[in-house]
């Protein structure tokens, strides 16, 4: 399995498969399938410092290769995952990502310091780009100023290594990318739904209560994969990827578009096992593209020196 | 619950757009209530990208045989219609269901059921039958045409039919045959259908105790994306999840939005 290590900051992966935040809880549901420690690590659901309950039903709508969600940040709070989920996660051989989230700055920096002293847990993902709430999450997303400037205070208190969630609603994600480098980010997760909606057609009303919600699945792979091609070259981070990520071959293109480990989202719901079989899938297929090591195909898009756009020598 | 390609044994027309579709796989042998459901993945490509939650309507252990009753009115649902599969994917069995314990020997239930809520109401029914109680089904259809199991649940007690329309049965809503029928006096009901007709019947039959399957738009059917919530009264947990802490709740435990 050596083939598949990776070595991040703060995360020794032994894959760099995981599931994605808000798509796999705490990983209790998923537990009752494989055992959790085959995986690289697990993203757990966004924290914040008080429980959420969350939108109005109904939160999901399917579309196209897709489905949009409006969960609204619902969780048990920090105290809950601090003192149940995180010492329950401790029997699995993981490394975990703490995804953290709130409506203010001092929310962001009071999980972080907290959640991050916790045993198991080594990395923040920094969750600046919820669509589906009021306040917080998307709105620390879309400045580069405020991302750099939240990146800077949760980097001040966190014992770990501090990822930053990217949202691709942005005119130039490059530029969001760069403002969290600046504020001191170790890495980047990207990226997270994108904004859209679908109309009851009776009705001509939305279908979802928050009106619109995240577009997630195979439809937006495209965009993410655009994303971290164009990210990966303008930034010295690390990127761990997301969107639409459903089969080994996807996790192949993401690497090859310059990421460095892959996570799975929607795809747990279709099939609770796809993490599993990807992980296990991966290594023939570096067989099959004679790559000693999955990150020999990290950057393979990229334009190389010398090399004109749409021609290759 | 696993996830297994189940093996089709039929695919049969009940009605207009219903449809009932018979399993057999190890799957069967861990359904432990009726008004269990299974998660059901229609398309091995993208669209529908997600499965359907599909309840159970009856289930042999011995055999490791099941039966689903759906509606094909979606893009989903249409495929399992007019598809010749061989075998489909199905993930479960999953929800907690209606408890059926020793304690139902001598007494009325009343099963009240709408539209493509009723299919779960007949392995209730059937398990209270062999447990000694007495039913009573009221069934709730936009019309005619979409009347099904009519002679199945007449087989086990005294069956009821209302239709919005008046094409058979009474005319009107299950409520209205309750009330004309004075079927309010009964032990306890068990309820399965569209929210409006949950929160009119736990109002009607507020007084003896009663259990109601919600249904929801759903995600991953086990518990962790949080879609399928509803709201429930008690204070302390704002929300609670129809596909593992439902689909069956008691009487008086939900919020009807």
């Amino acid at each position: 399995m050596d083939r598949l290590s990776v070595s991040l900051p703060g995360l020794s992966l032994k894959n760099p498969i995981m599931p994605a935040s808000g798509c796999f809880g705490f990983g209790r549901e998923y537990s009752q399938f494989y055992d959790l420690s085959e995986l690289g690590s697990i993203m757990i659901k966004a924290t914040t410092p008080h429980p959420r309950a969350g939108n109005p039903v109904p939160r999901v709508a399917e579309t196209s290769s897709g489905m949009l969600n409006a969960i609204g940040l619902q969780n048990p709070g920090l105290e809950k995952v601090i003192e149940t989920e995180l010492p329950w996660l401790e029997q699995f051989d993981l490394p975990i990502i703490a995804n953290i989230a709130g409506s203010e700055a001092e929310d962001y920096i009071k999980v972080a310091e907290k959640i991050s002293a916790a045993k198991n847990v080594a990395a923040l993902e920094l969750n600046i780009s919820c669509p589906n709430v009021k306040e917080g999450g998307i709105a620390f997303g879309t400045d580069p100023e405020t991302a750099r400037n939240l990146t800077a205070k949760v980097k001040e208190v966190s014992q770990v290594p501090v990822y930053v969630k990217l949202s691709p609603n942005v005119t130039s994600i490059t530029e969001m990318a760069k403002a969290c480098e600046e504020g001191g980010a170790d890495g980047l997760t990207m990226i997270n739904t994108l904004v859209g909606m679908r109309l009851d057609h009776k009705t001509g009303k939305p279908v979802i209560a928050n009106k619109t919600g995240g577009l997630s699945g195979p439809a937006i792979k495209p965009v993410a994969l655009r994303m971290v091609y164009e990210v990966s070259q303008q930034t010295t981070l690390p990127i761990i990827a997301m969107g639409g990520i459903s089969s080994a071959w996807d996790v192949i293109d993401f690497i090859s578009a310059g990421a460095s480990a892959a996570a799975v989202g929607t795809a747990n719901f279709v099939n609770p096992f796809v993490c599993q079989e990807i992980i296990q899938e991966l290594p023939s297929i570096l067989d099959e593209l004679g790559a000693d090591h999955i990150l020999d195909l990290r950057g393979r898009s990229w334009m190389r020196h010398g090399e004109a756009a749409g021609h290759r020598a | 619950m696993i996830r297994e390609q189940m093996k089709v044994l039929g695919n049969k027309k009940l009605a207009h757009q219903i449809y009932e579709m018979t399993l057999s796989g190890e799957l069967v042998s861990l359904i432990r209530t009726p008004g269990q459901f299974v998660h059901i993945r229609t398309s091995s490509g993208n669209d529908p990208l997600l499965r359907r939650p599909i309840s159970i309507s009856s289930y042999n252990q011995e055999e490791n045989t099941m039966t689903v009753i759906y509606r094909a009115s979606g893009l989903g649902t249409k495929q399992m219609a007019e598809s010749p599969y061989d075998t489909i994917d199905v993930l479960g069995p999953l929800g907690s269901g209606y408890q059926v314990n020793e304690d139902v020997k001598g007494k009325s239930m009343l099963l009240i059921g709408g539209g493509i809520g009723v299919p779960p109401l007949y392995e209730l029914s059937k398990q209270l039958v062999e447990k000694g109680a007495s039913v009573t089904h009221v069934l709730g259809f936009e019309s005619a045409r979409v009347v099904f199991y009519e002679k199945e649940f007449s087989e086990l007690g005294q069956t009821l039919i209302a239709t919005a329309d008046g094409s058979h049965g009474c005319k009107g809503f299950v409520t209205n045959v309750i009330e004309q029928q004075g079927l309010i006096h009964a032990d306890a009901f068990y309820a399965c259908g569209p929210v409006p007709m949950l929160a009119a019947v736990e109002e009607q039959l507020a007084h003896i105790p009663g259990f109601v399957s919600m249904e929801q738009r759903m995600g991953c059917g086990v518990g962790a994306c949080l879609a399928c919530v509803c709201e429930v009264k008690d204070p302390d947990v704002p929300y609670k999840k129809v596909c593992t802490d439902g689909p069956v709740f008691r009487k008086g435990e939900l919020i009807y939005g």
